[in-house]
């Protein structure tokens, strides 16, 4: 304590007080007497070590320069055939190893089907003997990604939203508001989109005619049937986002903005996502756990079953949709 | 037997697929060989009894990934649009 006070006493008087010690210590420093002796050798020296530095330099320079010409003169007669083969060859290697290896793993996997291999435990016997009695649903891999591990979806999901941004985010254009002229770029995108892509094409219009509804129904059929049969929000929704991009291709841009904006994407992302988030976040309240939703399960292999699965493979279906079919315009014209 | 034997030439199949794709010279070619490729694999899919898994493969693999494809290759020129375009580029 006594040394501390002692120390800050010190501080203070050197903070203070001119003629401190301290300050007589860095004075003497500064102020050591040169005499012109010393200053003009040591004014010589520098100059003579300055050229010598030059010189060595430059040497360096044209030797460097010269090794670089030999070597671009070797390259040119026969490095590029050797790098390029030495390059083959090691390209042939790599991806031998890479075929063993994988080859390796897959002999030394447990066969296919066995019955006791590992993945056949305790826990997918629980999900198959107690699943649809507990989630309702009759297809049961809709059961297993929208009930037990729907806060897994919900990231898949969040992921693709991510995936739509950050494509936004790089091809997207600008917007065009109505009172103002279009920039010189979105012109030119319009540009060469009706220079490039086909345009009253009649094959392709009488086929997208027939086709797209037969497609778009079938989307629709895969999605609200994805907890009773094969398929859901995913499959359902990337069938949905083919359907519009056969639409947009064959009848122009014209045509889908009647019904398909960049508002409609946005809205019809990010409404699903958040009923998403709000169906299933309140997990995160209740224990991670999922089960208990408070809606009745019906009776499984009916439409309106299963609980919260139909509206969550509604909501991932939009996503999918919007998503794909965002991805395709803004691909093709950075807009939609 | 004959299911056994369908397995293995759909699998011989995808192993064709896989390695044009990978050696053609033409990306174009090369996109509509990965479109078999999805197909093929979807069908696989279905032959390990997971139907779900087919559906989006066919999908995504087969549909919207390759279109993905044509229309980047196209944007970066790799496509030849033909017709009018050609003659205009020529010297």
């Amino acid at each position: 304590m006594k040394s501390l006070s002692s120390l800050r006493k010190r501080f203070e008087a050197w903070m203070l007080e001119d003629d401190s010690p301290l300050d007589a210590e860095i004075g003497r420093g500064l102020e050591a007497p040169v005499g012109d002796e010393a200053r003009q050798w040591s004014a010589d020296a520098f100059v003579h070590l300055e050229t010598a530095a030059e010189d060595s330099r430059l040497a360096l320079m044209e030797e460097e320069h010269r090794s670089y010409e030999r070597l671009h003169a070797w390259y040119e007669r026969r490095g590029a055939k050797l790098v390029n083969r030495v390059y083959r060859v090691m390209a042939v290697v790599v991806l031998l190893m890479v075929v063993f290896f994988l080859m390796s793993t897959v002999v030394a996997l447990p066969p296919f089907g066995a019955a006791d291999n590992p993945y056949n435990n305790e826990v997918s016997e629980r999900y198959i003997e107690k699943g649809v009695e507990e989630t309702g649903a009759v297809n049961f891999v809709a059961g297993m990604i929208l009930d037990y591990r729907a806060f897994d979806t919900f990231g898949e999901s969040t992921v693709l939203f991510v995936a739509a941004c950050s494509v936004i985010l790089l091809l997207k254009l600008g917007e065009h508001k109505p009172d103002e002229p279009p920039t010189p770029a979105m012109l030119e995108a319009e540009y060469d989109d009706r220079h490039h892509e086909p345009k009253n094409d009649a094959v392709l219009q009488l086929a997208a005619r027939v086709l797209t509804p037969v497609i778009l129904i079938f989307g629709v059929y895969v999605i609200l049937n994805g907890h009773l049969s094969p398929g859901g929000g995913f499959s359902g929704g990337a069938i949905m986002g083919a359907g519009l991009m056969l639409y947009l291709n064959a009848f122009g841009f014209q045509k889908t903005e009647r019904f398909f904006t960049y508002r409609t994407f946005r809205w019809a992302t990010f409404l699903p996502l958040m009923t998403y988030a709000g169906l299933k976040s309140y997990s995160f309240f209740m224990g991670a756990n999922h089960l208990q939703s408070g809606i009745p399960l019906g009776i499984p292999g009916e439409i309106l079953s299963s609980g919260l699965i139909l509206p969550l493979n509604i909501c991932v279906g939009l996503i999918v949709t919007c998503t794909m079919y965002g991805f395709y315009t803004l691909f093709r014209k950075g807009g939609m | 037997m004959s299911n056994n034997l369908f397995t293995v030439i759909v699998l011989g199949f995808l192993l064709v697929c896989a390695i044009a794709t990978c050696l053609n010279r033409n990306l174009l070619v090369s996109v509509v060989i990965f479109m078999a490729y999805s197909t093929l694999m979807s069908i696989v899919w279905m032959l390990l009894q997971s139907p779900d898994l087919a559906i989006t493969e066919a999908a995504v693999g087969a549909g919207v990934t390759s279109i993905l494809f044509f229309i980047t290759l196209k944007k970066i020129h790799a496509i030849k649009t033909g017709g009018e375009e050609d003659e205009h580029e020529k010297p």
